[in-house]
């Protein structure tokens, strides 16, 4: 029996200004053992990088709310540390990688300062200058990148480079969970590729545990263990790779989802049909299932509010279609 | 970068001449003459005609320019017609003046206005945050004169301390650099300001939280020297304005400075007053904004790179 390493409960989590309040993310568990990875896909506005953000404590001061939950990690309660203890936290056992490459380094720092600043927070081991430096020439070895490189400024790599960089920061301390939130979006095709690769390997190496945003089921299929699809702040479906991929009972969104993308080996049967519909207004969700208005299978029992149907002890469907096999 | 600078140096060649050609334009193109400004209304027009010859003001605008403008290459920048004194004498004494004040008023400005505009940025919200930006909003609403005066009543009147005019000893200079200080200040707090609270809600500040950082490392590693660099920009300008552009606090605390000395020249139609004054202005100028660049080249990485990478 694995380990469980993460454990969030009814997580929610509101976005309050002066004018309006959005509901981000409403009641979302999901458990994260030891060494696996996690994928989270959803759409735009889903609440993906609200619960990254959330894991991490690093939600926008005063607008970014916890109502609601318990983030356990490795048996602590993240929610109830203090600002202090979660310090010692980031970027040492939880990491995380941001969206964009081109804008997560500090442009008036070479690189190689901004990895060693990650080693110098969390020296436990008081390793002296040497050494931390000797460390920083490792990770940069690690990631691909030539060490005689570390006192260039972010300016002077490429995009895919970036990335690399930012991922030697995130990995330099050895986290046992990265969080990647859509790590490759934002590069071109090639060069994601490569960047899944390294992760993938780096992953397997430190056996990191990871959560895995993104909006691409490609990426998901390569790289994760275990699937949770977001709609409108809730997951919709959780599952093994498999359960997703292959099994016949889905939530309708996840449906749809795949609908709009090729098949897990290559051939791609329907054109990409993007799902009809927007996403409901987050400041103003509906009161019951949140994807009714876009759903086929929509129905008057839609109205209320909807349980986990747990179709097998990995594979759970938050739709009423499956109410019965509970 | 030593290109560059040398560069920029050259730079100031072109700046001088077109500078000084509109200058003599608009002087040659507005009415009057010297000979009349300097007899007054008591001179008869054989007596102006006369003067005018003798300073060579008879001659046609382009022959007075190249005439003027030889002088200058060989350092001679005239005689005032006003005064009798040689302008560059003159220019000598008052730039040491304008460069002080212009300098304290800066470094007060940005002592006053860094600190506090961090704060207000960090505290956003508070009363940290609601105090000092109330007060920048009313300093730079008040008009300069105003704040100069207030000070002038404070600390000459009421206190006794400083003196109103003049900067006989050291201690006259320190109300001009209070009252510029003060009125820079709370535009450099306003910047600073709106330019942190932008920095830190840029990705690479949320990076470095993620690596672990305090929120104090990541003001003061992560976000300070980005924020500081509009900062660099506008105090730089407001630098160079302040050489020739005192003309509120030179005058109203009786400083022998280049912008007074100016604008006494053109009252007068002194014309190598004004020209030497305001090609001493250009080069300063010019000086100071080469300096800024220097500066921020230093504090942004990219920046540098495009000047080290600029060939000739
Ligand atoms: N700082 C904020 N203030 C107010 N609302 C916010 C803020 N950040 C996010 N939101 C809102 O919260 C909801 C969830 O946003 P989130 O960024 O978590 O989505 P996401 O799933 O990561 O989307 P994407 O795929 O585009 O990155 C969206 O409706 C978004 O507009
Ligand atoms: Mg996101």
């Amino acid at each position: 029996m694995k380990e469980t390493l993460l454990e969030v409960t009814d997580l929610v989590v509101k976005y309050k200004t002066d004018l309006e309040t959005v509901s981000a993310v409403n009641g979302i568990s999901f458990n994260l053992n030891k060494g696996e990875t996690l994928g989270i896909v959803g759409e735009t506005g889903a609440g993906k990088t609200t619960t990254a953000l959330t894991i991490l404590k690093l939600l926008p001061e005063r607008v970014g709310i916890i109502e609601n939950g318990r983030i356990l990690f490795e048996g602590k309660d993240l929610l109830s540390l203090s600002e202090r203890d979660m310090m010692k936290m980031r970027g040492d056992k939880i990491s995380m990688i941001f969206q964009d490459p081109m804008s997560s380094l500090n442009p008036v720092h070479t690189i190689g300062a901004q990895i060693a600043e990650a080693l110098k927070l969390h020296n436990e081991k008081n390793r002296t200058k040497e050494q931390l430096e000797t460390r920083v020439d490792e990770v940069l070895e690690m990631v691909g990148i030539p060490p005689s490189r570390k006192g260039d400024y972010p300016h002077q790599f490429s995009g895919g480079m970036k990335q690399r960089v930012v991922i030697a920061i995130a990995l330099a301390c050895e986290p046992d969970l990265l969080i990647a939130d859509e790590p490759t979006t934002a590069l071109d095709v090639t060069i994601q590729a490569q960047v899944l690769m390294l992760m993938r390997e780096l992953r397997d190496r430190l056996q990191t545990a990871m959560i895995l945003i993104t909006h691409d089921l490609g990426v998901v299929a390569q790289m994760c263990d275990r699937v949770a699809v977001m709609y409108a702040g809730e997951l919709v479906e959780t599952g093994t790779l498999k359960d997703i991929f292959t099994g016949e009972r889905h939530h309708p969104y996840t449906k749809g989802l795949f609908g709009s993308i090729p098949k897990l080996n290559g051939e791609s049967k329907s054109p990409l049909s993007p799902i009809e519909g927007l996403m409901p207004d987050p400041t103003d969700l509906p009161a019951g299932c949140s994807f009714y208005p876009r759903c086929p299978h929509a129905s008057e029992q839609c109205l209320l509010k909807q349980s986990d149907a747990i179709l097998s002890s990995t594979h759970t469907v938050r739709c009423r279609l499956f109410g019965k096999e509970a | 970068m030593y290109k560059y600078i040398l560069k920029r140096l050259a730079w100031m060649i072109p700046i001088i001449l077109g500078v000084s050609v509109i200058i003599f334009l608009i002087l040659s193109l507005t009415p009057g003459d010297p000979g009349t400004f300097i007899l007054g209304a008591g001179g008869t027009q054989a007596d102006v005609d006369e003067l005018n010859h003798k300073l060579g003001y008879d001659l046609p605008a382009w022959q007075r320019y190249f005439k003027y403008m030889f002088g200058v290459v060989r350092l001679d920048f005239g005689t005032s017609y006003m005064t009798k004194l040689p302008v560059l004498d003159e220019i000598v004494a008052k730039v040491p003046v304008s460069v002080s004040v212009a300098f304290l008023g800066i470094l007060t400005s940005l002592l006053i206005g860094i600190p506090l505009g961090v704060l207000s940025a960090v505290k956003q919200y508070s009363l940290l945050d609601a105090i000092p930006t109330f007060l920048a909003i009313f300093l730079a609403a008040a008009p300069s004169f105003w704040v100069g005066l207030m000070l002038m009543v404070l600390f000459s009147v009421k206190l006794g301390w400083l003196p109103s005019q003049g900067i006989t000893s050291i201690k006259g200079y320190i109300m001009p650099m209070l009252s510029l200080g003060l009125i820079y200040g709370a535009q450099t707090l306003r910047f600073t300001r709106s330019s942190m609270l932008e920095t830190i809600r840029q990705d690479y500040v949320r990076t470095a939280k993620a690596k672990g950082a305090s929120k104090q490392a990541v003001i003061w590693k992560h976000a300070m020297q980005n924020a500081l660099l509009p900062v660099i920009t506008v105090t730089g300008n407001n630098f160079g304005a302040l050489l020739g552009g005192a003309i509120v606090t030179e005058t109203l605390y009786g400083l022998p400075g280049l912008g007074t000395y100016i604008v006494a020249g053109i009252k007068s139609k002194d014309i190598p007053v004004v020209m030497g004054g305001t090609i001493s202005l250009a080069i300063l100028f010019s000086i100071v904004m080469l300096l800024m660049d220097l500066l921020y080249a230093y504090v942004d990485p990219r920046i540098k790179a495009k000047y080290a990478g600029s060939k000739g």
